[in-house]
């Protein structure tokens, strides 16, 4: 990477100091959405503060791993004429948080070794916790990205990007513990998990992923519409609305 | 060194529904009981806030916390076993009411076919299967359990229709009118009977009208929210051993119920259970709880591990065909097909049983004396309730991420209905259950490992069944259809069914058996060992209804131990 947008890059997010939570620079583009989103949630419609959903970074240190991580996210969800993808609906801040949380350390999972490479009708067998699989399988992409293009992976094209993820995916850029394929898995999921998890998670912002699904939330009863033919279109209603 | 506490009458290792049950039975009847739960307490006031699709659907919330426990797995005995290290497959109960609480709810008997099964195989077609499949009669009837199946029907508040013809004779109706029919079904309904079948709204544990049942507790109607299987009902609609069992064996005044508490070991001396001895999870003290009669009800797989690492029974060997405790350790099969539809749907509404289905290809409904399987499959459309996360499915063809997949799963998500089965799973020599000689729990005992794979009879049914689920989404008049593909191998990875049975299977003598009709282990007489593991093969339906009936078969065979002794049969 040129030593210039690196130093812009890091320089940008130095200069916004404590807003840098809300901004999510992916190839020096500045994501709106979340960021406008987020600030609006903090005021209501008389300008009176509310408690609105401050995102930040829990887990990645290296401003280039979270935008290596947000990029690929938007890849696999995209912005379109739908709606928002997954860097406006603040899926890296989810990915972020959770692998700062139980689910990066796996912690509801049997983790004791010995290890063994096993079959694939046994599952995942490997060492390293998810937060450690993010880490490698990032550093990953960049090394693919600067195998094939000489940039890291933020600052290729979309269909550079796509070329990488489809190696991933294929299982065909294997790195120590397990295979590319396992971590393309893991970050689609978790990806999905971003665009449609309660907000209450840091993602889906403003239940953007639910209005763009027709899916109504965390509703209390669909007892008054259960026999209807017609389609209902509900308002949604997140887990933070019963707060 | 553990402490050792009262003897009480009667000791359960793990409070779901088994134990729920025998507690509030033999509690009515005046034995003191304690129940040890490895797991958290929780009740009502813990699900407020459940609708929480990542919390406890995706990360299982409310499950079995595998950092201190799992199984391990292979798919034959040439492969080393490995630990499930996350849950996939199956989805184990954890704490107060087990599995009881995030159930879908759907309560079904088995058929008369099931209870005589290889009488009856053998007198229609012969000898079928070969004799690698270990099927066996129960050592029961249908009608000799109808009476427990209506009770456990009372009790759990079963919405039900009594329009299926392919049933065991019922002495009743069902306690409730059946769940809410919906355009849905309907649609399931109507492209069934055009087929020539006989739909029919299933029986769920699931109250569609204010319901007191006979023990007076209380069960609201449900409300369709649609977070219900995997999830806690928060209106107490959906039965539960926290809304049924548990809360009448504790007004009785005689029953103790202790959470946090892992049973680790069953203790004998001179031929009798002495009692078990645990661990406190919390602060990992040792415990002993005396008690005259000790009950196993921790599900499939710790009843047959307690047994097992206490040294009772003898272990059942594939290469022998010796022993017989682990053997006869099976599951289902579970072919799917989803169907893409032009009109949005309303799929977000829902309940964990609310559906319809058919049983004009399970138990022996059908002629087989063309096909290469015995058995067969319930095949029905569950109204659920979908949720985002992990709802998006799309047409073949389309690709798995990117604007394409966004596209397509976004449109596809209120348009797309699945029809699924469940099919009858045979016992094989080579399935069966034992101890790893690697692997251990977080109190230092060995996992349970489990020897496990699909059978010939397994993929014939399956690929039968297919042909059927995607002829009934065809004539619902789906755009186009997907149908699940028949894996060779079982994996445990992807979510099939918690349905596991045997292991701990029961019978009319004591050769080939664990556990007599009662429960009651053939070695030791004041030991009774319930579940589905007492099963000796699975049918073509959900297990529960049968587990209720056998528990409280169980509890009354414990009463009368209790009160005279000795062999009950
Ligand atoms: C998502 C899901 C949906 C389901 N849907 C249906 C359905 O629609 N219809 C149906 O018929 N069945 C269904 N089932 C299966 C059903 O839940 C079980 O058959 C039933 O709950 C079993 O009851 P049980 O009491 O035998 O075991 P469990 O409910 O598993 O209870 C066993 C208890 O023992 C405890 N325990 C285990 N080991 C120990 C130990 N060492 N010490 C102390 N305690 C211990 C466990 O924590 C647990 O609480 C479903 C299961 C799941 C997971
Ligand atoms: S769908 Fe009905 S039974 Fe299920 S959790 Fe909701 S209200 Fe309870």
């Amino acid at each position: 990477m040129p030593e210039k947008t690196d130093l812009s890059r890091r320089g940008f997010l130095k200069g916004t100091g404590a807003a840098a939570g809300f901004i999510i620079a992916g190839g020096g583009i500045l994501a709106a959405g979340a960021a406008g989103a987020a600030a609006d949630a903090a005021h209501d419609s008389n300008g009176e503060k509310t408690c609105g959903p401050f995102r930040g970074r829990m887990f990645f240190t290296d401003s280039l791993e979270f935008q290596t991580i947000s990029e690929a996210a938007e890849r696999i969800f995209p912005k379109d004429k739908n709606g928002p993808g997954a860097i406006e609906l603040a899926v890296p801040y989810f990915i972020d948080n959770q692998l700062a949380a139980g689910f990066g350390y796996n912690a509801r999972e049997y983790t004791m070794g010995p290890y063994y490479k096993g079959a694939p009708t046994q599952g995942y067998q490997g060492a390293m916790v998810r937060r450690d699989v993010f880490r490698r399988g990032i550093a990953a992409l960049n090394r693919e990205a600067n195998t094939r293009y000489k940039s890291d992976f933020p600052d290729l094209t979309d269909s550079q990007k796509d070329d990488v993820l489809r190696v991933f995916e294929a299982g065909k850029a294997d790195f120590d513990g397990v295979s590319s394929a396992w971590f393309f898995g893991l970050l689609k999921s978790a990806v999905l998990a971003g665009v449609y998890a309660d907000p209450i998670y840091s993602g889906n912002n403003d239940m953007q992923g639910w209005i763009m699904k027709r899916y109504p939330g965390a509703q209390m009863s669909y007892k008054a519409i259960i026999k209807d033919a017609e389609f209902q279109e509900i308002e949604p209603m997140s887990l933070a609305d019963m707060q | 060194m553990a402490k050792v506490l009262k003897k009480v009458d009667v000791v359960t290792a793990g409070v779901g529904f088994a134990g729920g049950i025998v507690a509030a039975e033999c509690a009515k009847a005046g034995l003191s009981v304690v129940g040890l739960e490895r797991g958290e307490k929780r009740g009502l006031a813990d699900f407020q806030e459940i609708h929480d699709e990542w919390r406890y659907a995706v990360n299982y919330g409310l499950m079995q916390d595998l950092s201190k426990e799992t199984v391990t797995f292979r798919n034959d005995r040439s492969m080393k076993a490995l630990p499930m290290r996350r849950l996939g497959s199956f989805l184990l109960g954890d704490g107060l009411g087990g599995s009881g609480v995030h159930w879908n709810g759907m309560e079904f008997r088995f058929f008369p076919y099931d209870f005589e099964i290889k009488t009856m195989t053998e007198k229609r077609y012969g000898n079928k299967l070969s004799k690698d499949y270990l099927i066996r009669d129960w050592g029961l009837t249908y009608d000799e359990l109808e009476p427990y199946y209506d009770r456990f029907e009372k009790i759990t508040a079963v919405s039900g229709s009594d329009s299926n013809p392919m049933e065991g004779k019922r002495a009743n109706p069902y306690p409730l009118p059946p769940l809410a029919d919906t355009p849905i079904l309907q649609k399931f309904g109507s492209a069934a009977k055009s087929l020539k079948c006989h739909p029919y709204i299933l029986p769920a544990a699931i109250a569609s009208e204010p319901y007191v049942n006979p023990d007076g507790e209380r069960l609201n109607p449900c409300q369709y929210c649609g977070y219900c299987e995997r999830f806690g009902c928060e209106y107490n609609s959906k039965a539960s051993p926290v809304n049924t069992v548990i809360p009448t064996a504790l007004k009785t005044g005689r029953y103790e119920l202790r959470c946090n508490c892992n049973v680790v070991e069953v203790l004998k001396k001179g031929g009798k259970a002495t009692g078990l001895r645990y661990i406190d999870t919390l602060t990992m003290e040792e415990y002993i709880q005396p008690a005259e009669i000790v009950v196993l009800s921790s599900f499939v797989m710790n009843n047959a591990k307690l047994l097992m690492v206490s040294g009772i029974g003898e272990q059942y060997n594939p290469a022998t065909g010796r022993g017989t405790l682990g053997k006869n350790y099976c599951y289902q099969i579970t072919p799917a097909t989803t169907g893409f539809f032009d009109k949005e749907m309303n799929v977000f509404a829902g309940a964990g049983a609310l559906g319809i289905g058919i049983d004009d290809y399970n138990a022996d409904y059908f002629d087989h004396s063309n096909l290469d399987f015995i058995h067969g499959a319930l095949i029905s459309l569950l109204q659920t309730g979908k949720r985002p996360i992990e709802s998006n499915a799309v047409p073949a063809g389309t690709p798995g991420w990117g604007a394409k997949f966004k596209e397509a799963s976004l449109y596809n998500f209120n348009r797309s209905l699945s029809v699924s089965a469940q099919g009858a799973s045979m016992p094989h020599k080579e399935n069966y259950l034992s101890l790893d000689d690697t692997y251990k729990d977080a109190y230092g005992l060995p996992l349970l490992r489990m020897t496990y794979n699909f059978t010939d009879q397994d993929r014939a049914l399956f690929r039968f069944i297919t042909s059927k689920t995607e002829a009934i989404v065809r004539a619902m008049g789906a755009k186009s259809v997907s149908s699940k593909p028949d894996s060779r191998n079982y994996n445990i990875v992807p979510y099939q069914t918690t349905h596991n049975t045997g292991g701990t299977i029961m019978g009319a003598e004591p050769g080939g058996s664990v556990v007599n009709t009662y429960a009651q282990h053939w070695d030791m007489d004041n030991l009774f060992v319930i579940g589905a593991g007492n099963f000796p093969h699975n049918s073509g339906r959900n297990p529960t209804g049968t587990v209720g009936a056998l528990s409280y078969r169980c509890a009354e065979g414990i009463i009368k131990y209790g009160s005279k002794g000795g062999s009950l049969v």
